[in-house]
């Protein structure tokens, strides 16, 4: 069994809680005392039936406000597979949240209503799963009992979502007819839906393949901590403990240090003192080589023949993330990348990205909460890194306020 | 290169560990002062397995902290004394009846210490000086946790804000406090209930035996099955049965409550545990029963 990670974007209105609520529910991960704590709010709140949408419903700061304020995390099981869901709002810091849970997630799951269609909001997610370089996206067109299972009215949306998801260039789309309400192809093909020959949407997410989307090929292992035990029987032990960012990498292998550019060969690959065969993502291991060279946290472990970028200047998108502070040409940031943290200097703005209209405004000056932007840094030290598209660990890096501390960006590197 | 199904796939519990594992190397190298929060539950008994895992074969770099109200079950106190002898790790115990005693907290009158354990863990911090603290806290236990970061940061007081977390992206974690303030670390974040038993399984981990099936005295409080002990009486009206029961989850003696099985396995326990209808903190928790935002109100007040 393995574990797929996905993220949900859509509004309340979509449907979306239901539709996690009815996964959680039909994959019989709720619980007894969830569903009475549900039944008596929905009681309490004078609802018609019991509301699954409530099973999903957050903290008391939310439900104070009426609004979602963060992602929240989800989990459950089938047979075949664990899943992790990044349920994300899709109104208030949209952007920042859909970001983030797309961050990690190996699959999107973009919900749309029916009767109305393909909105602003659907193409604004789509676009984000892209800039995010999530590899499968589904879309899932709800409420279908509302617009009497129609075949027409979802061959409309599929072909325009289509058209719009290869301009996007989208690598896997699924498009799923559903009714999250009563079930229709959420776990068990509908009966109602004789027209529609795909799988159910949780037979989609129990079989979309996501090994083969880790790059296996350029072997990336960024120096995390050095492991040196103090004591008599291990005196000479120095092990570099990380986990890998791409490719496989085994004992015996010829390879490279960055920045450092010293070569060695692999002595052993273990995991807690035992040897493994083979390292790849996202293994946690200690790898052993067979010359004393000196190497530090934030140095990577990758082969003669395939190194990263090695590079002071980075070219990337950014996503803007904090709502007391605006980007800044000519300001300094942290910033982390894999396990290196430096310094950077903002060097320029190139343009700022209309998340809707995907217009590039090139007079802009600075990016707030939410915005998108094309920018240019310099860091103090070299990054080693490849291209976001090639691999999102090695790839991506966040901004840090050198004075609050905060977390101010997500970057994705896109250098020539 | 050809990746037929199946190649280079890592199972759940491998996933899962290879995260826990990347958490607490990551703070190990970016704290000076960190430390885990351990209870003798069995988050915490996994948490510090994969400590040792992940710095074999060195040992566990940080200390482990035990906030000790003093309700304890004793089955728990002698594996938590041999666990870290074991592993050769530093415990250091905050007690509450310290703290008592100190009148730096009060005792509420129902004899709860559930509610003053917090200061006394925010204190024991703050003495020992720990920037980070590892607790083994899990997103499925409770909507409060879902909604909580891997890197938790906590002001000088030690409260979380809902409002003002750090967006956490990738495996990027921002571990950057000014002094005073400090970051709480949830390596297992991403494991479930059954995650933690099938791990436990796998890796032959010995949990203390009052998480197997034993016979027991207990009264039945409200639904849920407390053991008669020094600190649970029974009250008038109530009759002591002797059950065969375990405990989902380990913590205050006072509060928390065991459930009626026969899972004297750790194979039972899995079934059981997979087919199981009701959460572990709504069977046998007390102290989260009282409002539906317990679990984010404390948080507030500095609680893991």
């Amino acid at each position: 069994m393995d574990i797929l990670r996905f993220a949900t974007a859509g509004s309340v209105d979509d449907g979306k809680s239901t539709l996690i609520g009815r996964l959680l529910y039909d994959s019989k991960t709720v619980f007894e005392d969830q569903i009475d704590a549900v039944e008596r709010v929905s009681k309490e709140r004078g609802d018609e039936n019991v509301n699954l949408a409530l099973l999903t419903d957050g903290l008391r700061a939310e439900r104070e406000q009426g609004i979602t304020i963060d992602v929240a995390y989800r989990y459950f099981a089938s047979p075949k597979r664990k899943f992790i869901i990044a349920d994300t709002p899709g109104h208030i810091q949209y952007t920042r949240n859909m970001v983030t849970g797309a961050s990690t997630a190996d699959l999107a799951l973009i919900l749309v209503d029916a009767r109305k269609g393909l909105v602003e909001q659907s193409r604004r997610h789509a676009f984000l799963a892209t800039l995010l370089q999530v590899p499968h996206l589904v879309l899932v067109v709800n409420k279908m009992d509302l617009v009497d299972f129609s075949q027409e009215v979802f061959n409309n949306i599929h072909e325009e979502f289509t058209a719009f998801a290869t301009k996007l260039r989208v690598r896997d789309l699924e498009v799923i007819p559903v009714s999250a309400l009563r079930g229709d192809n959420v776990v068990d093909r509908s009966e109602h839906m004789p027209w529609y020959d795909g799988p159910s949407l949780l037979h989609h997410l129990e079989h979309v393949h996501v090994a083969s989307d880790r790059n296996l090929i350029d072997a990336r292992f960024p120096v995390q901590y050095v492991v040196r035990p103090i004591s008599d029987e291990y005196h000479d032990y120095r092990g570099y403990a990380g986990q890998i960012a791409g490719g496989v990498l085994k004992k015996g292998d010829d390879v490279m240090v960055l920045p450092s550019g010293f070569t060695s060969r692999i002595a052993s690959v273990e995991v807690a003192g035992k040897e493994v065969d083979q390292a790849f993502p996202p293994m946690s291991v200690t790898i052993r080589l067979e010359d004393e060279i000196d190497i530090s946290r934030g140095d990577m472990i990758c082969r003669p023949h395939n190194q990263p970028t090695v590079t002071q200047d980075i070219d990337a998108m950014i996503c803007w993330m904090d709502e007391t502070a605006t980007f800044q040409v000519g300001k300094k940031y942290a910033i982390k990348h894999t396990t290196r943290m430096a310094r950077t200097i903002a060097k320029d703005l190139q343009y700022r990205l209309d998340v809707n209209t995907l217009h590039r405004d090139e007079e802009a000056t600075s990016l707030a909460l939410n915005e998108i932007g094309r920018v240019r840094l310099r860091t103090t030290v070299p990054l080693l890194c490849d291209d976001y598209g090639q691999n999102r660990t090695t790839g991506g890096f966040v901004l840090i306020d050198e004075g609050t501390n905060r977390t101010v960006a997500a970057g994705m590197i896109h250098n020539q | 290169m050809s990746t037929p199904h199946g190649l280079y796939q890592l199972s759940q519990l491998d996933t899962l560990e290879a995260e826990a594992i990347f958490i607490m190397r990551e703070v190990v190298a970016e704290f000076e002062k960190p430390v885990l929060l351990f209870s003798g539950g069995k988050d915490s008994i996994v948490m510090l397995h994969v400590a040792a895992k992940a710095f074999h074969p060195a040992r566990v770099p940080f200390p482990v902290l035990h906030v000790d109200t003093g309700h304890n079950f004793a089955e728990v106190l002698d594996y938590r004394d041999r666990r870290v002898s074991e592993l050769g790790v530093n415990l250091v115990v905050a007690k509450v009846q310290d703290a008592i005693d100190a009148g730096t907290v009060v005792q509420p009158p129902d004899g709860t210490r559930n509610r003053i354990q917090t200061p006394v863990l925010l204190d024991a911090l703050e003495k020992g000086g720990y920037s980070a603290i590892f607790g083994g806290a899990r997103r499925d236990e409770d909507k409060a946790r879902a909604k909580e970061r891997i890197y938790s940061f906590r002001d000088e007081f030690g409260q979380w804000d809902p409002k003002n977390q750090r967006p956490e992206l990738w495996s990027v974690y921002n571990g950057k406090v000014h002094p005073g303030e400090t970051i709480r670390v949830f390596p297992l974040s991403n494991w479930t209930e059954l995650d933690i038993w099938h791990y436990i399984r796998r890796e032959e981990i010995e949990l203390p035996s009052i998480y197997y099936a034993h016979d027991r005295d207990v009264v039945d409080r409200n639904g849920m099955l407390f053991a008669v002990n020094e600190f649970i009486t029974a009250k008038e009206g109530e009759q002591v049965k002797t059950m065969r029961v375990r405990y989902r989850t380990v913590g205050d003696a006072s509060l928390t409550a065991a459930v009626e099985s026969d899972a004297d396995t750790i194979d039972k326990v899995v079934d059981e545990v997979a087919t199981t209808r009701i959460t572990e903190r709504g069977a046998t928790r007390g102290d989260d029963k009282f409002s539906e935002a317990a679990m984010e109100d404390r948080k507030r007040e500095g609680y893991f």
